[in-house]
């Protein structure tokens, strides 16, 4: 919504008010919503997964886990870092609708654009490699946050405070991951297109 | 004991951790059937041999055989097939929190075993029952319980396997005296009804001469004394002598850093 009153009042100066629906859609689904989504994620998921394999390590539990022939990673850790990889996605769709659905309501009811004119603009602007493109970043990034919080928690010590220290790790490390790895992913997509 | 291969054998095990050594040429044989106590201040290093033998830390040098087939330096699939013979009770019980008390003893026998989960359930009630557990406890999460019913948990999950070697750390810490008791008794009765093998670690004399056939006092990285339970209260030994009395002065000086 910010994204569509910010771009009117730019794009206003020169005269380039009727992009705005292109400008949002074409944003929302290659950038904001993976990266925001990835972002909010690291910081819910990522710290949670931290902070329960690494209450795990200092309790004994990982240990007590591998005495009794299981072996830990395989049960701790790929399954969080599989549908931390499918999940991260849908989470994505989700922003995905609700960011278009937001540009869509300010230029609708607050700077009076035509809702059919707004809608067919998004439909015929937006192209399959934005969405998909947005999905994969988002993958990956679910795979950055999971595998970031499953490695920090996995290695942590020192008891309470170690497991503070990994949960704070594992959210810094996965929201510099995911925004270092967007540029990398943008580039791969986008160098060849334009 | 006749001259049979020891259940368990560590031969000349070191470790260390940065520049602080803790196991100093650990040499110790454990026999089919027999509970050996091994006891020693905090910080000697009792832990570190049992993760040692469990694989969850590797001696810098040395060799540990557990039925005759070394475990140092072994693949995972061997290493599973070593554990899938031992039973371990940790010093905190170890459970896991997100699973409820009956789930936890049914764990080894589910994830290890792969039996299916009616069964089970049957064997982990079983279990529970054997360590003084009524089935209102099986339904509950480990932190609503008790720290002696921790540990009766802890226990049950370990030899609802029926392995053939018991390890149990500290499994008296943190207990009130009667709870500590009950506990010791039901380790010696668990021990006698499988027939296992069982290796402990402890700073409760009260425990040890409870649980113990042989005794022996880890110091320094060493075993310094070993011997029959009955006779440690004459062993002629300095340092035993001071630790089983719980004097603050002798030989042994305490040193204030954890490892």
């Amino acid at each position: 919504m910010v994204l569509a009153l910010q771009s009117y009042t730019g794009f206003a100066r020169f005269n380039a008010e009727g992009a705005i629906a292109n400008v949002v859609v074409l944003s929302i689904t290659r950038e904001l919503a993976p990266v925001l989504a990835g972002l909010m994620v690291a910081g819910r998921i990522g710290a949670a997964m931290a902070a329960e394999i690494g209450t795990m390590r200092v309790t004994e539990q990982i240990d007590a886990l591998s005495t009794l022939s299981t072996n830990p990673f395989n049960y701790l850790v790929v399954p969080r870092i599989i549908s931390g990889t499918i999940a991260l996605p849908f989470l994505v769709i989700v922003a995905d609708v609700i960011g278009v659905m937001g540009g869509y309501l300010v230029s609708v009811y607050k700077l009076g654009f035509n809702p059919t004119i707004y809608l067919q603009k998004t439909w015929e602007f937006v192209q399959p490699i934005d969405i998909i493109s947005g999905l994969v970043k988002a993958s990956f990034f679910g795979f950055l946050i999971s595998l970031l919080g499953c490695y920090h928690g996995y290695n942590s010590d020192g008891g309470a405070q170690g497991v503070g220290r990994a949960t704070t790790n594992a959210v810094v490390g996965a929201s510099i991951l995911i925004l270092a790895a967007n540029y990398i992913l943008t580039e791969v997509f986008f160098s060849n297109i334009q | 004991m006749t001259q049979q291969v020891p259940k368990i054998s560590i031969k000349n095990i070191k470790k260390s951790f940065g520049s602080k050594t803790v196991l100093n040429g650990l040499n110790l044989d454990l026999f089919a059937g027999e509970s050996l106590v091994v006891i020693g201040g905090s910080g000697t290093g009792k832990s570190v041999m049992l993760k040692n033998i469990l694989g969850l830390l590797e001696p810098d040098s040395g060799s540990i055989e557990v039925d005759g087939s070394e475990v140092v330096g072994i693949n995972s699939k061997e290493r599973e097939k070593t554990l899938s013979k031992i039973g371990m009770l940790f010093q905190n019980a170890a459970l896991f929190d997100s699973l409820t008390v009956w789930e936890n003893v049914a764990f080894p026998l589910v994830q290890g075993k792969k039996a299916s989960k009616e069964t089970a359930k049957v064997a982990a009630f079983e279990k529970l029952k054997a360590v003084g557990l009524t089935e209102e406890v099986a339904e509950l999460y480990p932190v609503e319980i008790s720290g002696g019913m921790r540990k009766r948990v802890g226990l049950a999950r370990a030899i609802v396997t029926e392995p053939e070697i018991l390890f149990f750390d500290e499994p008296t810490t943190g207990l009130d005296p009667i709870m500590g008791d009950i506990i010791n008794d039901l380790i010696v009765s668990c021990v006698k009804t499988l027939g296992a093998t069982a290796l402990s670690i402890t700073h409760d004399m009260a425990s040890a001469f409870k649980i113990a056939d042989r005794i022996a006092m880890l110091y320094q990285g060493k075993i310094i004394w070993l011997g029959n339970a009955k006779d440690i209260r004459n062993s002629g030994n300095d340092y035993v002598e001071q630790f089983i009395n719980g004097r603050a002065n002798g030989p042994i000086k305490m040193e204030f850093r954890k490892i």
